[in-house]
């Protein structure tokens, strides 16, 4: 399996959607199909499309609020000794996270498509929030699918999304994760197509969602290697990005402009739950078997029956058993590195950064980044870069944060 | 050989004038010797083929009567040894044709050749994947031909006239038709008369194969198939086997006696 330089990451499958002749795919019932065919060929069309373009770029620019901050953790830096640690905050965009990129590019997809209905999964209710954000703004009515134990562990999201209008419909079948949550918005898809446009809240699902998803989180490296040239006057030889993993699509964005750069290390992390439990959401770390979850073949955490495993996770955003066909390739190319953090080590390094920063505050999913973060820095020299993509905001785990430390809010 | 024998249950509800019954319920829901039970009960009833679900927990076509089902069996421990078990069991004293319809993952996960084999073992007539479109599928379809297993591809309403030609081309003796765009179990929301407009265009593209009609199928709809090639009843079977659980009924025996109602009905 290899890496094409000078070619799109999202471009690197073959005729039937496979990166590396193995990982994505259309795995779809038949009743997909046609749907798909059809958001392929207008895919393929808007993005060679100017005024599509040009669209996209002032929706990000004004609204999602393009760029956002690429700033030295000073403190941080100095507390840990080693490797200067960098941060790019993507939790300023709109939002609060990095998903407002994709809902932003789906909804302008749907109208392009003439639907004026959209559906989407969410697993923390970053996905949803953004979706229905965006679907509030360009006049869309908006169904979310979220598996009912996040319904409960991620309340302020789903006010959100209440408020702006959104139907969010709880998934009460199998793990009511986001597992679920995507299945059950398949279904409503297979269901509704012919009116209605789904988003795949991250990079996973049938190849075109992968592409659509990867193809807007990109904007995160796009303007980011204009500040770190802007920052170091050249690509720094030694930098290593560091993004957490669940589905894949902050890390897929985070890392798209710097895949042909060698010397950029690209590492990714996984939840590896709760210490010592062995029902960690860590597919690419753990060498799970692979398998076909939600369209797609890609690494999946799976009993010997093929049954997908329930996964564990503090972080709902990273509680998915399955992981991009994207980074299936990564991995298996060699390109990119995976590992874990538990759910203590985010915790702790939650606590770190916030104490040092002040400013930056990630939630649970980019703490994950950060413990790697924090566990390799000092054993580095001054001369290697990192840089973090803190791809959310704390605010919308507060409650399950103070609760773990103890705190009544 | 055994796909003949599939032929065979097709042929023989024509000659009846009529088309061939098919139910569908998830293998070993609620478990192996009720589940026995009810294929047995269907088999009594009179029905030409069983499609038995092999379930998947993260399935992306069921609708909510049929995940009730999966759930059941496989919170109850069922394995896909079991579902083969079930059927070896069931074809030793029947020679009803049973067909087993499943997901990707449950076949990637047990391996396709140690599938067929078991398939073979277990006399099984025939697979229905759901997520293995064509043409991804055309290869493992080859392996299920070369065992004399019928590789059943699915057609549906938005699949486009070139599209339907090349999967009717390619595909074995028995084909499905998805009645309408939905998960399993909604209701019918297009015409018997769309329906049957699509099914006349599969059978003058392909007069010789066979297509079963599915999904939204029930009682008050079944008489309109009547002179197609066959339809397939399965989530209200699945709700009946929920409702003889909760109500501490015999689900066997309340199965069955739907099937008679079913199969009277498409026979009137």
């Amino acid at each position: 399996m290899k890496l094409e330089k000078g070619i799109p990451l999202i471009d690197q499958h073959d005729e039937n959607g496979y990166w590396g002749g193995k990982f994505g795919g259309n795995q779809i019932a038949e009743s997909l199909n046609y749907p798909i065919e059809e958001l392929t060929r207008e895919f393929e069309k808007l993005r060679n499309d100017e005024t599509f373009i040009a669209e996209r770029d002032y929706y990000f620019k004004n609204f999602v609020g393009a760029p956002t901050p690429f700033i030295k953790l000073e403190n941080l830096t100095k507390y840990l000794g080693g490797a200067q640690i960098y941060c790019k905050l993507v939790s300023k965009a709109t939002g609060g996270a990095h998903k407002a990129y994709n809902a932003v590019v789906h909804s302008l997809i749907c109208k392009r498509l003439g639907k004026t209905y959209i559906g989407g999964d969410t697993g923390a209710g970053y996905a949803g929030k953004m979706l229905s954000m965006a679907a509030a703004k360009f006049n869309l009515k908006c169904k979310i699918f979220m598996g009912a134990k996040d319904v409960e562990r991620q309340s302020i999201n789903v006010f959100s999304m209440r408020s702006y209008g959104a139907e969010v419909v709880p998934v009460n079948s199998g793990s009511q994760t986001l597992v679920d949550a995507v299945s059950e918005c398949m279904r409503w898809w297979t269901s509704e197509n012919e009116k209605a446009h789904m988003c795949v809240g991250s990079t996973v699902g049938p190849t075109i969602f992968v592409k659509i998803c990867a193809w807007s989180t990109a904007q995160i490296s796009r303007e980011m290697k204009k500040q770190v040239i802007d920052e170091f006057g050249e690509v720094p030889k030694d930098m290593k990005l560091i993004n957490c993993v669940g589905g894949g699509s902050s890390a897929a964005g985070f890392w798209n402009e710097w895949i042909d750069h060698d010397n950029v290390e690209l590492i990714g992390v996984e939840a590896g739950g709760p210490e010592g439990s062995s029902k960690h959401a860590a597919p690419l770390t753990n060498d799970s078997p692979i398998g076909v979850l939600h369209g797609a073949t890609q690494y999946v955490i799976q009993d010997d029956q093929g049954e997908i495993e329930e996964t564990d996770s503090i972080s709902a955003g990273l509680d998915y058993p399955g992981v991009s066909p994207l980074h299936c390739f990564l991995k298996e190319t060699g390109r990119a590195r995976y590992t874990s953090a538990s759910d203590e080590e985010a915790i702790e390094a939650f606590q770190l950064v916030s104490k040092n920063e002040g400013f930056v505050s990630p939630s649970l999913e980019p703490s994950h980044a950060f413990a790697e973060a924090i566990k390799i820095a000092p054993k580095l020299s001054k001369d290697t870069i990192i840089v973090v993509d803190s791809c959310g905001d704390s605010a919308k785990d507060s409650k399950i944060i103070a609760e773990r430390l103890g705190y009544k809010i | 050989m055994t796909s003949s024998t599939l032929i065979k249950s097709f042929e023989r509800a024509k000659e009846n004038n009529r088309a061939a019954l098919l139910t569908y319920t998830v293998g070993g829901d609620p478990d192996k010797k009720t589940s026995l039970d009810i294929f047995r009960s269907i088999a009594d009833a009179g029905v030409d083929i069983i499609e038995c679900g092999l379930g998947h927990g993260a399935n992306i076509g069921d609708g909510g009567a049929i995940q009730d089902s999966t759930h059941r069996a496989l919170s109850n421990g069922i394995k896909t040894n079991d579902i083969f078990e079930i059927i070896e069991e069931f074809k030793k004293d029947y020679v009803t044709d049973v067909i087993i319809m499943t997901y990707q993952n449950k076949i990637m996960a047990y391996g396709e050749d140690d599938f067929l084999k078991r398939c073979i073992s277990s006399k099984v007539s025939g697979i229905i994947c759901v997520d293995w479109p064509w043409p991804l599928n055309l290869d493992f379809a080859k392996k299920c031909k070369e065992n004399s297993i019928v590789f059943i591809q699915l057609l549906c309403p938005t699949t486009n006239e070139d599209r339907l030609k090349s999967i009717l081309n390619d595909a074995h003796e028995v084909v499905y038709y998805i009645s309408m765009l939905s998960t399993t179990g909604q209701k019918l929301k297009v015409s018997s008369d769309e329906i049957k407009k699509r099914f006349n265009l599969i059978k003058k593209i392909s007069p010789d194969k066979k297509c079963i009609i599915g999904f939204g199928i029930t009682a008050d709809t079944i008489n309109d198939f009547k002179d197609t090639d066959a339809c397939v009843v399965g989530s209200a079977l699945c709700r009946e086997i929920t409702r003889s659980i909760d109500e501490e009924l015999n689900p066997a025996t309340n199965v069955g006696n739907m099937v008679s109602d079913l199969k009277q009905k498409l026979s009137s």
